[in-house]
């Protein structure tokens, strides 16, 4: 476009283009709309600029306009970006990164011993904003407190991680599993084998976010 | 001997119409993959070889899903409508200009317009008969662009009828042996290519379909068969029509392997240009037909009709 536009100010500059050709050309290119209207000092003109009315600027004009100039340099950029290198993920495949504190699905920890952590005090279940979370505890035989019941419906969840902040024991945690995605309702209704299960399986990837994260906790 | 001739022209238009209804679900591969590529990603390009049999998938979940039908719509136009539409734009291919086996005939330009201007019906019935007002509504809006064009259309073929003296497509071949109408008539390609896309729907002028701001169009009623087929309607005759560009502006040669290079290249432009322009707005495409495009077409009409009784005076 600005080959044109120089095509054009090189032919209205005659052969008086020849002596100086390039600093004047570039002069010529770099005109803007003249501002024409006299604004006193210490204000700002806001509307728009009236458009100069000078022969220079009005053929610069027109030659945007006969060559289609805007809609011709947009079809160039779209046509540019068809070579350029995707920025698709091969998702199923390739994943992108996740923080230590993203927020999946849940997880019910267990203590190295094997022992369970959650020592069914309801925090989680009280600070649940959805009140998704279930619990019924009882005393086990050994005399400790444990829960009999603790069901998360994964449906009704929002996923704000208020659960594992209230934790004291870090027993419940939002793991960094999102695929699980289900064919039914049911499914998603999780219950404590479920849970323990999860934790039992992302053990490592939980345990080295947590690491990851410990100190802003 | 002689039926012989017709059953070679009905296998040879089965032929055509079959290669065009394979051309049309690539062709939405190639929209997707460009459209895809555009914005910097990637498309389809997980079902077999690159996605290449995707257009397939697509048609066996739209023709497999559960077709709805309004309650209280005027059900035999609604669902003939689809149907009549595809037709439309599968039999205006019988005027592509052939020399031998396929019904090229002497009116072919003419029958062009006919089925464009019957194409209007389909698309009014159909968002008439789905007895919704967003159908009804879309159903205006397309009607009155597709109309509004025509008129510019019909006039722009009908100064090429005089420039070429005659209604046959054929004709187009043998004035352009020595130069396409493109180099001598480039304002009229450009505005023939613009009438083009408003008659496609075809995005800035999609106001059909609208789907960032408005409720689609007069197609909100279909699902699944029905849908299918508005939409092949609607791509064969986005072919159609860069196949008639090719006709007119680009040296007709359909013999030649490049006349469907050149044909590719047109399609591909009609999705570039929706991948490049954004909508354009209501009342300035109605402006544009009745104000630009049609004093533009009135006067280059005029300017054939006295250019060729000049030529035939001095003669």
């Amino acid at each position: 476009m600005s080959l044109t536009m120089r095509i054009f100010t090189a032919s209205r500059h005659g052969q008086r283009m020849f002596g100086t050709t390039g600093a004047r050309m570039l002069a010529a290119q770099k005109a803007e709309p003249k501002d024409i209207v006299a604004v006193p000092k210490g204000y700002i003109y806001v509307n728009n600029k009236e458009l100069s009315m000078e022969f220079e600027d009005i053929t610069d004009r027109a030659a945007t306009t006969m060559f289609f100039g805007e809609l011709f340099r947009g079809f160039a950029v779209t046509l540019a970006h068809i070579f350029k290198e995707p920025a698709t993920i091969n998702y199923p495949f390739e994943k992108g990164p996740l923080s230590p504190r993203f927020r999946g699905e849940h997880a019910l920890r267990r203590y190295p011993s094997g022992e369970e952590r959650c020592i069914a005090c309801k925090l989680c279940e009280a600070i649940c904003p959805a009140q998704a979370i279930t619990i019924e505890a009882e005393e086990r035989a050994d005399g400790s407190r444990r829960t009999t019941r603790y069901d998360i419906d994964m449906t009704k969840c929002i996923y704000c991680g208020f659960c594992q902040e209230a934790c004291p024991v870090d027993a419940i945690v939002e793991g960094p599993n999102f695929e699980f995605s289900t064919e039914t309702h049911e499914e998603l209704l999780y219950n404590k084998e479920k849970l323990l299960c999860n934790g039992d399986k992302w053990e490592s990837e939980i345990a080295s976010n947590l690491q990851a994260d410990h100190l802003y906790r | 001997m002689f039926y012989m001739e017709l059953i070679m022209s009905l296998i040879g238009s089965l032929l055509l119409i079959i290669c065009v209804l394979v051309s049309v679900a690539f062709l939405t591969l190639l929209e997707r993959k460009v459209l895809g590529y555009i914005q910097i990603r990637k498309g389809p390009n997980k079902v077999g070889l690159m996605g290449i049999p995707q257009p397939f998938c697509d048609a066996i979940k739209l023709f497999t899903k559960e077709q709805t039908y309004p309650l209280l719509s005027n059900y035999l136009s609604y669902y003939i409508s689809p149907i009549l539409s595809l037709f439309l734009s599968l039999i205006v291919w019988m005027c592509m200009p052939f020399f031998v086996k396929l019904y090229s005939f002497n009116l072919g330009g003419l029958f062009f317009l006919c089925c464009t201007s019957l194409g209007v019906y389909t698309v009014m019935v159909a968002g008439w008969s789905s007895n919704s007002n967003y159908a009804l509504l879309g159903g205006l809006r397309a009607v009155a662009q597709t109309i509004s064009y025509e008129v510019s259309l019909a006039l722009i073929l009908l100064s090429f009828v005089f420039l070429i003296g005659g209604y046959n497509l054929l004709n187009f071949y043998c004035y352009q042996v020595y130069i396409w109408f493109l180099f001598i008539l480039f304002p009229m390609a450009l505005v023939w290519l613009t009438i083009s896309l408003a008659e496609t729907n075809r995005t800035p002028f999609d106001f059909a379909e609208g789907e960032s701001e408005l409720v689609s169009g007069f197609n909100v009623e279909y699902s699944s068969g029905g849908f299918a087929l508005i939409f092949l309607a609607e791509y064969a005759s986005i072919l159609f029509m860069s196949m008639l560009f090719c006709v007119i502006f680009l040296g007709c040669d359909v013999f030649n392997l490049l006349f469907y290079l050149k044909l590719m290249f047109i399609s591909f432009v009609f999705i570039w240009v929706r991948g490049t322009l954004p909508r354009f707005r209501y009342d300035k495409l109605m402006y544009l037909a009745w104000k630009c495009f049609l004093s533009f077409s009135l006067n280059y009409l005029l300017f054939f009709i006295g250019f060729k009784i000049l030529l035939f005076s001095l003669l």
